[in-house]
Parts: structure tokens; C-alpha cells; sequence
């Protein structure tokens, strides 16, 4: 069988999975390849999470958080993104593909963007083919 | 009833951990009193391996295995031991957690030969001469070498007991672990021996044991930079202290001093990667997402002591 990404989605309740809630309300499609989890805040996730999934052989892991400011527990987010670039950088100095992890804000009212958000980053991962550490998806 | 028959192997390590077990002076002559030491190779004791590998299966009750498993030798040695002994504790960071020497695992075995005995500045070695695992010499004497291989921690080759941290372990918490084995008080086995607090929790500089609330750190700074202020939690200074997710067995030796924890304490409970888990408590304690980028090489900060138990255990692509 041919290779088929792994794609692990870290979203958080208020946003992010609103958003792709809001994806499906209004028929935008995205890549079956996505598999969502929910968090109560982007804040919540800890770098050991990315490293487990990419561990375990996700082909990319993609965190989504409420925009600057929306954050339900005000500064979960900000904490994520410090969180969140140092892991980029010491992943990448160890030599995992820093593309392969993604942070972005997606709120609620934006099924759209999440639908794109989701094509984009499936297309990504399909040009860097299969997660060394794994084989890709089994 | 007969002495607790103790040994102690030195692996891929500095001696440090055998130097933190002197350390413990007057209480080692107690200790030396109450213990039957049968092994204590290479450092103290004149043993063999084939004197260990003599003894019966499970004759010895303790043995400290300290240092990474870098070689062959230090492979075959730690499953003689865990054959030997009824209990098994990984002896400080190295043997628990990889250890400094643990950064080997950035480059190939092939790059460190290179740079020890062909590229060095200093090194005289025109006919590129390398250490062979096995030579010939004068057409008649087999000549062997241990092999190298990427820095293990000890679990990763035989089932480890119990674990204690530190680069070396504090004299005081050594008193204690060998207390806790004389008096059999220890914790559930695969459990790390130690009080379970972090540095920040005994560390006189953490503003929240003065009622005070912990501030972020404006700003990032090598420890040359500046003189820290004595009485200021060095995180809030913006020197980069490992406090918060290191044991704090210890003591809090090095923030007292004004020099940042470095984490050879090893996790605090609950802790898989540790690595991880400091690059999760450095950036939340930092004002903006900018101040990231000025920190220096994070794998050396973060895996100084644990690259090898990190969830890669080594670079790829070296």
C-alpha cells in the first residue's frame, strides 16, 4: 500500500477545535490524514507530547491555538509559542526536520483557515515523505 | 548474620561518583565496618573481573554501577553485575541518565576518533594511526581493545533497581542512600533514591519560600556576563538555571555560590525527558518569544547530562 502521511493534531478546545468543528458545519473538506486531539489550551502542551508522536512515527505534528490575547486562560498561549520555538530549535539541532512540527493560531470562527491550514500541512509533510524515526504510518 | 557483601564498578565515567563515596570520611570507616566490599573496580579495591565473574549468581547484595556504557567491556561487566547482585542501582547521572559524556552521541564514533588522534592541533600523528579493537603484535600476542559504541544509560542494557543522581552524588545524599540500603528503607524498585524536591525548593534564592512573587526573566545571560545579584533567584536575572526540574538532593550547592543549576541532580519524579521538560520551564519563565532565540545551543544546556536517555538518545544524521 502506498505511503499515507500520519498526521497528529494538537487543537486547543476554545479555538482551533471550534474551528475544525466549524469546518465540517460549513462542508470544507480537508486531508483525511489528520488526526485531531483535543487539549484545553495550546499552553497545555508540553514539548514531551510533540516528541512522543514524532517518536512514535507521526509524519508531522501541528498545534493550533487561539490567537494573541484570545486566550482563554490569557497567557496560555504566549506560553506556547516560547515552549514551542525553543523545542523547534533544539529538535532541529538534534536533526529532526523542523517542518515536520507546526504552530499556528486558528480561532473558532475560522473553519476556513483550518481547512487550509490542514491542506497545506498535509501537503508539506507528503513532500518530506515519511518520518525517519518510524517509516511513516503502519 | 554476615556482612552485606557490596560492589562497585566504574563504567564510562570520571571516578567522580567513586570520589563522592570517599567523601563520606569518617562515615565510610562506619560504613567500611558494616559492608563486606568484595568488588571495587577499577579505582579502589585490587579485583579482577575474573574474580567477579567467579562468584555465584546473586551473592552479592548491593552493587553501584556508576558511569554510562560507552564499550564492550563496560556492557559485559554491567550484566556480570546484574547477575551478581541482588540489587542494582544506577550511581549518578551517568550511569542513571547517559551523563556529560552522554553528548558523545552527537557525532559518529568515526568524527571523535578523528578529532582525538588525527585533527587535533597539538597531535602528531602523521601515518593517521587509529586504536584497533584487536592487533597482532610481534606476530604473536593478541592484543584487544573494548569496542566503542554510542553512550548508553544503564538501563538501556540491563534492568536497573534503583537510581541516584548527581555529577557526582552530594557526599550527604550518598550518606543517605547507603543509610536507606543498610536499613533497607527504600523505595518501590525502578525508583530514583531521592527526596523528591526540586533544587527551586531548597534553594534560598527562590522568592516563593519568601512569600514573594517569581517574576520572568527580561533578558537571557551567559554566566560571564555580569555578577549576579546574591540575593536574587538567578531565572529572574536571566541566567539560565535548571532549578526547577532537577533533584534537589543536593543541596542547592551551585545556585548558592551564584552559579545556575546545571541539572546533574537528573529529573525530578515524574519526568520522562528531561531535556523536554527544562525547555517547557526555561521558555514559560522568559518575559517574551524573542529572548528564545538568544539562548545559546540548546541541546548542550538542556541534554548536558541526559542526552542519552532524550526521546531520540542521540543526534540523527550525524
Amino acid at each position: 500500500m502506498a505511503w499515507e502521511p500520519r498526521i497528529i493534531v494538537i487543537a486547543c478546545q476554545w479555538c482551533t477545535y471550534q474551528g475544525a468543528d466549524l469546518a465540517g458545519s460549513l462542508r470544507y473538506s480537508y486531508p483525511p490524514t489528520i488526526h485531531i486531539i483535543r487539549v484545553p489550551c495550546s499552553g497545555r502542551v508540553e514539548p514531551e507530547f510533540i516528541a512522543e508522536a514524532l517518536r512514535r512515527g507521526a509524519d508531522g505534528v501541528f498545534i493550533g491555538g487561539c490567537h494573541f490575547g484570545d486566550c482563554h486562560y490569557k497567557e496560555g498561549n504566549y506560553k506556547a509559542i516560547r515552549r514551542f520555538k525553543l523545542f523547534k530549535r533544539l529538535a532541529t539541532d538534534l536533526g529532526v526536520e523542523p517542518d515536520r512540527i507546526q504552530l499556528e493560531w486558528i480561532s473558532g470562527s475560522e473553519g476556513k483557515r483550518f481547512s487550509e491550514a490542514m491542506t497545506e500541512f498535509d501537503a508539506k509533510i507528503r513532500e518530506l515523505g515519511p518520518n525517519p524515526l518510524k517509516g511513516g504510518a503502519q | 548474620m554476615s556482612k552485606p557483601k557490596l560492589a562497585f564498578y566504574l563504567a564510562g565515567g570520571c571516578g567522580g561518583c567513586d570520589m563522592s563515596i570517599v567523601d563520606l570520611s569518617e562515615a565510610l570507616v562506619d560504613v567500611a565496618t558494616v559492608l563486606d566490599i568484595v568488588f571495587w573496580a577499577p579505582t579502589v579495591a585490587d579485583a579482577k573481573y575474573k574474580d567477579l565473574e567467579a562468584m555465584p549468581s546473586g551473592s552479592i547484595d548491593v552493587g553501584l554501577f556508576s558511569g554510562n556504557v560507552r564499550n564492550s567491556e563496560h556492557e559485559h561487566i554491567a550484566k556480570v553485575l546484574r547477575d551478581k547482585c541482588k540489587v542494582l542501582i544506577a550511581f549518578g547521572i551517568c550511569a542513571a541518565c547517559g551523563g556529560i559524556k552522554g553528548l558523545v552521541n552527537l557525532h559518529t564514533t568515526e568524527q571523535l576518533l578523528d578529532t582525538a588522534y588525527i585533527n587535533t592541533f597539538s597531535t602528531d600523528n602523521p601515518d593517521k594511526v587509529l586504536p584497533q579493537v584487536s592487533y597482532v603484535d610481534n606476530g604473536k600476542y593478541d592484543l584487544t581493545l573494548p569496542a566503542l559504541m554510542d553512550a548508553r544509560k544503564l538501563d538501556d542494557v540491563v534492568p536497573v533497581d534503583f537510581y541516584v543522581g548527581g555529577c557526582p552524588p552530594h557526599h550527604t545524599h550518598v550518606a543517605k542512600a547507603v543509610n536507606a540500603i543498610l536499613t533497607g528503607q527504600l523505595p518501590p524498585a525502578g525508583s530514583w533514591i531521592t527526596m523528591g524536591k526540586a533544587v527551586c525548593e531548597v534553594c534560598d534564592k527562590n522568592p516563593v519560600l519568601q512569600g514573594k512573587p517569581k517574576k520572568l526573566a527580561n533578558t537571557v545571560k551567559r554566566i560571564y556576563e555580569g555578577n549576579p545579584d546574591p540575593n536574587t533567584c538567578l531565572l529572574e536575572q536571566g541566567y539560565l538555571c535548571l532549578g526547577p526540574v532537577t533533584q534537589g538532593d543536593c543541596g542547592s550547592k551551585c545556585p548558592s555560590v551564584d552559579i545556575p543549576c546545571r541539572g546533574c541532580g537528573g529529573p525530578i519524579p515524574g519526568v520522562k525527558d528531561y531535556g523536554l521538560r527544562a525547555v517547557s520551564a526555561i521558555a514559560s519563565m522568559l518575559e517574551n518569544e524573542e529572548l528564545v532565540d538568544k539562548i545559546p545551543d540548546p541541546v548542550h544546556l538542556f541534554y548536558r547530562y541526559t542526552l542519552p536517555s532524550s526521546f531520540l538518545g542521540k543526534k540523527l544524521k550525524r
